[in-house]
């Protein structure tokens, strides 16, 4: 990594931290809450009461914002967290213990890659639910995609997994009476968690984008809930120069541009 | 006689996957709240004999699997089976909206490699840090925005939404057709190559785009997919009536045959765009050997 690459990528763990702390207290930043409507300020242009405008309900751009915001930057590593414990726990065994196990886990994998994520997600949302309230909503969004992102990660953590598992060191262990629990502990545990971070830090940028994106076809979080999705389809509605909106656009690619950079190099691609 | 057995072995594979794709969506439809619930059956005025026959027109209703196995023998029979939604045989639905959908992806895919390779080349040919940086950069901004919410811009805006296809496809083919080239590129003929004083074009053609091929081919078959995902998004966002708005449709309406065969056909044809390059490459190392 170049000397560049690495001070980037520390002005972009210091971004994400500092955009982390600010969401997370929005409330007290703004102190207006994201759903309060301004009856006499609907669609209000930039001024200093509403930094960012109000939306066609008169409600605070910037509160919101900073909610889904929030919402984006604890939701996606969580349910990237529970995608990759997901792959680790199918890719892991199956790779570790070979035969009818890993061509079960391979065809799986197969069968999931072979459909196009959106479609996936599209198919497997619209058949959850949609009534449900705001909050429900949220979750079902964000597990759905934890669930059904478990495929590609899995892939590389099999391939990862039988590479230690037919590595020396492994045989030397095995050889010297280190079985089950502590082998996993203590061989391949260690050895596996590059990859296993490579894939939960790959996952979150693609959650966000595929939020917004089932958010922008109205299957995403429901209203009066922000989120980047549901922010960004105000972009159907509001033809005139819209703050927020170009907000909502510049801080989704500073994001995702931040995420992308404390990425391990180049783990996108392998 | 190996490459006869090898295509049975990867045709039942794929067989297999297809149909595991079918009984899953088909599944997971009928598994969803609300699935089979008849508006019919909510009319007072009906009686009992009445509700019986509008529960018998929904065999699915009864009996999950036999239908299921049903409509999968259906759809080889021609009409691919009866959409609920629109009243009409699934082929009849997808003959209409096919061209959309093959134009939208011919335009992704041919659009997306040519931005791709516009990209990528220049940086692997001429290595150059500003470069490299502009094509990073570039890649890395169209990557992060929603290919909805680029579908969205660009149509709100009234630009070409045809366009979006191939600005959501380029940043996903860009990232690892770089890499692939570039490792093709730091081999060491390819280094003597340069040293020797081999022209550019000639060190591309014969010394990275042929040891590159295998991996290039493998891509061209991932990127159907990708443009695939992407026609959804532009489809359902400019109204577009090709096979991604009828997927979303029928999502959202709870076709259940509509939805089977579809997942079937997007099934087959993924497996099939990642075949057809696996099947080249292996016989290009087989004549090798």
């Amino acid at each position: 990594m170049s000397r560049w690459h690495a001070r980037l990528r520390r002005v972009a763990w210091v971004f994400l931290a500092f955009l982390f702390l600010a969401a997370l207290f929005s409330d007290r930043l703004t102190g207006v809450s994201y759903a309060r409507q301004f009856r006499d300020f609907p669609a209000a242009h930039v001024s200093w009461r509403f930094p960012l405008g109000t939306d066609a309900l008169g409600r605070d751009r910037l509160a919101r914002l900073l909610v889904a915001t929030r919402i984006s930057l604890l939701l996606a590593p969580a349910a990237a967290l529970f995608s990759t414990a997901l792959a680790a726990l199918v890719g892991g065994l199956a790779g570790y213990f070979g035969g009818f196990l890993d061509r079960l886990a391979s065809r799986s994998i197969d069968l999931m890659l072979s459909l196009p994520w959106i479609f996936l997600l599209i198919a497997a949302r619209a058949v959850l639910p949609l009534n449900v309230s705001p909050s429900t909503s949220l979750l079902i969004t964000f597990a759905l995609l934890g669930a059904l992102g478990w495929a590609a990660p899995a892939r590389v953590i099999r391939a990862g997994m039988r590479d230690v598992r037919n590595s020396d060191y492994v045989l030397q262990a095995r050889a010297c009476g280190c079985r089950g629990f502590r082998l996993l502990i203590r061989q391949l545990a260690p050895n596996l968690k590059p990859v296993l971070l490579a894939q939960f830090w790959t996952c979150i940028p693609l959650f966000v984008l595929s939020e917004a994106n089932l958010g922008l076809l109205g299957l995403g979080v429901s209203d009066p809930l922000p989120s980047w999705g549901n922010l960004l389809r105000e972009l159907e509605t509001d033809l005139a120069f819209n703050p927020g909106i170009v907000a909502c656009l510049a801080l989704m690619l500073a994001v995702l541009g931040c995420f992308r950079l404390v990425l391990p190099s180049r783990s996108i691609s392998d | 006689m190996r490459t006869l057995k090898d295509v049975a072995r990867l045709s039942l594979s794929m067989a297999v996957t297809v149909v595991a794709g079918g009984v899953l969506t088909a599944a997971l439809v009928r598994l969803s709240p609300g699935f089979g619930v008849d508006e019919h059956v909510l009319d007072p005025t009906r009686d009992a004999a009445a509700l019986r026959a509008v529960q018998a027109a929904r065999p699915e209703q009864s009996d999950f699997l036999g239908y299921t196995i049903s409509h999968t023998a259906a759809m080889f029979r021609g009409d691919l089976g009866l959409s609920r939604n629109w009243n009409r045989p699934v082929a009849g639905l997808l003959r209409e909206r096919w061209p959309v959908t093959a134009q939208l992806m011919l335009v992704g895919i041919l659009g997306g490699w040519a931005l791709a390779l516009a990209f990528a080349l220049p940086g692997v040919l001429w290595p150059s840090r500003a470069w490299r940086a502009f094509a990073a950069g570039t890649s890395g901004l169209l990557l992060s925005i929603p290919s909805a919410a680029l579908a969205l811009l660009i149509f709100v805006y009234a630009g070409p939404v045809r366009a979006v296809m191939a600005l959501a496809v380029f940043p996903r083919v860009y990232q690892y057709l770089h890499n692939i080239l570039s490792d093709a590129a730091a081999q060491p003929h390819v280094m003597a190559a340069r040293a020797r004083g081999v022209r550019p074009t000639r060190i591309l053609l014969w010394h990275i785009l042929r040891v590159a091929a295998p991996q290039v081919l493998a891509l061209a078959g991932v990127s159907v997919s990708m443009a695939f995902g992407a026609a959804v998004a532009v489809e359902v966002i400019c109204d577009l009536p090709g096979i991604g708005q009828l997927a979303w449709r029928a999502a959202l309406a709870r076709d259940l045959p509509l939805l089977v065969t579809l997942t079937m056909l997007v099934t087959l044809a993924t497996q099939l765009a990642n075949a057809v390059p696996d099947m080249l490459i292996a016989k290009r190392s087989g004549a090798r050997a």
